[in-house]
């Protein structure tokens, strides 16, 4: 069954650019109804994976499916099917938002409802409005607006809260999961690790063309190898703190020792290493 | 392909609209020819022989700019500001998008010429253009050449803040040396050569053909016709081989 099959499968992608191999042998897959969130900083290969699952680009070698279909070969009817926002893009800007959304609705064969689609990005009292009259926190919601228009499965976004305001960016938040309630695919890329705790099913962490990590934000924060962080203040009020596979053990320990001596132990306090922790630990420079 | 037809005519219709919509450009889009016939009509004071040199280089002059130039700039723009990448990844087909791009810049031309036309015979007393058919064989050929031409110069421009200064500096030499403004016969003889080896002076040598009586049908003018040829055959190899759908990146 066709509904089955991942609606991402990438099996080692390498892309060069001359001398520069920006993806080196990336391997994952999205499942149907996923939100997958690619991770890392500038230049790690994010957007040339993406650019390539787009059609954008040529890749190097590898294996790549979208939808079942080979995105290098730019088939109309793969498009008609996946919603794209990039990172920047401009717009007519002479038109209003209603006339836009509404052309871009003629080019898909099963297009959404033009003012539903308006209303679900937020851009209601803006529909008469020129594009060029909107601000950048609107043009980003006009351009998630274009990507819906045609009903896709699945939908790529590029940073799409980049340069947001907290408010506005909980109001993208929103827009993005209730994507995932219409039972949409999402691919992701951002390098704010809270945005990808926040949306994301699963997080591949790339650096240097390479996944160096994948897993649920919750799964990555407790596996790989990473501890639990013991802190307290020692007998002489200074901050200490241990890093242990077995908190249960030296929990008993400091707090058998405390009992003994007949003092509170302070400031404690037991913590997993966040997504933050093994983003940071993953994409250090060493 | 029906569907496509009906994309292109949608895509077209959608051009157009905004073309309007852009008021100040598109009024001195149309007002530029003109000024150009009144301020030239009135340094020659009523001499025919110069108004039939003034008015056929205007309209060529007004095919280059509705097509070279504003293509130029249209698609540096576009790409710059990211509206082809945003096309591409839509199922509109790049061919329907770039015929509505095309095709508006055509409506353009036809309307310039038309003005040029009217403006010479209400005000220059020039007659309705004695060979119809050299004049369309040539706005037609004009139009395709200078088209793509525009097309290719848009790659060779690295930002939009730079096609202002790269498309004039074409611009600009081409129509002084090409007798928009005078008869290119009157000019030395190594300037002449270079005029008749560009494609301007070729397709107003045709558009004279065209709109001025007693300078022969289209058979007149097959050289003139190779010439702009041959630059629609460079154009449109250089036009493919350079397309690029997004801004080079630094």
């Amino acid at each position: 069954m066709a509904s089955t099959q991942p609606a991402i499968e990438v099996r080692d992608l390498r892309k060069s650019y001359g001398e520069l191999d920006a993806v080196r042998g990336i391997d994952f897959q999205v499942a149907r109804g996923e939100i997958y969130g690619l991770l890392g900083p500038n230049g790690a290969g994010k957007t040339s994976t993406v650019e390539i699952l787009e059609g954008y680009r040529r890749r190097s070698s590898g294996e790549v499916s979208v939808l079942g279909f080979d995105p290098g070969q730019r088939t109309r009817e793969l498009r008609a099917r996946v919603g794209i926002v990039l990172q920047s893009s401009g717009i007519y800007s002479h038109a209003t938002v209603g006339e836009v959304v509404a052309h871009f609705a003629s080019f898909y064969p099963h297009p959404r409802d033009v003012d539903e689609v308006i209303e679900l990005a937020g851009l209601s009292e803006k529909r008469d409005e020129r594009t060029r009259t909107l601000s950048g926190g609107q043009r980003r919601r006009l351009d998630l607006a274009l990507a819906l228009i045609g009903d896709p499965e699945l939908i790529f976004l590029d940073e799409p809260t980049t340069g947001f305001d907290p408010a506005a960016r909980r109001g993208a938040w929103q827009t993005i999961r209730s994507l995932r309630e219409l039972g949409k695919t999402v691919l992701l890329t951002t390098h704010y690790l809270d945005e990808a705790q926040e949306l994301a099913d699963r997080v591949a962490i790339i650096k240097g063309g390479r996944i160096l990590a994948e897993g649920s934000p919750s799964e990555l924060g407790v596996g790989g190898g990473s501890r639990y962080r013991v802190a307290y203040a020692n007998g002489d009020g200074e901050p200490t703190v241990i890093e242990t596979d077995d908190p249960t053990r030296l929990l008993h320990e400091l707090t058998g020792a405390a009992l003994e001596r007949g003092e509170p132990l302070r400031a404690l306090s037991v913590t997993r290493p966040s997504l933050e922790d093994v983003y940071l630990e993953l994409t250090a420079d060493a | 392909m029906p569907s496509d037809i009906a994309a292109l005519w949608r895509q077209y219709r959608f051009e157009r609209r905004l073309f309007w919509r852009n008021r100040s450009a598109a009024f001195f889009n149309f007002l530029l020819p003109l000024i150009f016939l009144a301020l030239f009509g009135a340094i020659v004071n009523g001499h025919q022989s110069e108004l039939d040199v003034i008015v056929p280089g205007i309209a060529g002059m007004s095919v280059m700019s509705t097509t070279f130039t504003a293509l130029a700039y249209n698609l540096t723009f576009l790409r710059e500001q990211g509206v082809l990448k945003r096309i591409r990844g839509t199922p509109l087909p790049s061919g329907v998008y770039l015929g509505g791009l095309a095709l508006n810049a055509v409506t353009n031309t036809a309307i310039q010429i038309a003005i040029v036309v009217l403006a010479g015979r209400v005000f220059f007393n020039l007659g309705w253009p004695s060979q119809p058919l050299t004049l369309i064989v040539f706005v037609v050929a004009g139009v395709g050449a200078f088209a793509l031409l525009g097309v290719a110069l848009s790659h060779a421009i690295p930002t939009f803040d730079a096609a202002p200064a790269v498309i004039n500096g074409v611009f600009v030499p081409v129509i002084l040396v090409s007798g928009v403004f005078f008869d290119v016969k009157h000019v030395p003889g190594f300037l002449r050569d270079i005029a008749q080896a560009l494609p301007l002076e070729p397709l107003i040598n045709g558009l004279t053909g065209g709109l001025v009586a007693d300078h022969g049908g289209i058979g007149k003018h097959l050289t003139a016709l190779a010439v702009i040829g041959i630059w629609a055959v460079v154009g449109a190899v250089l036009a493919v081989r350079g397309f690029s759908w997004e801004a080079r990146r630094n």
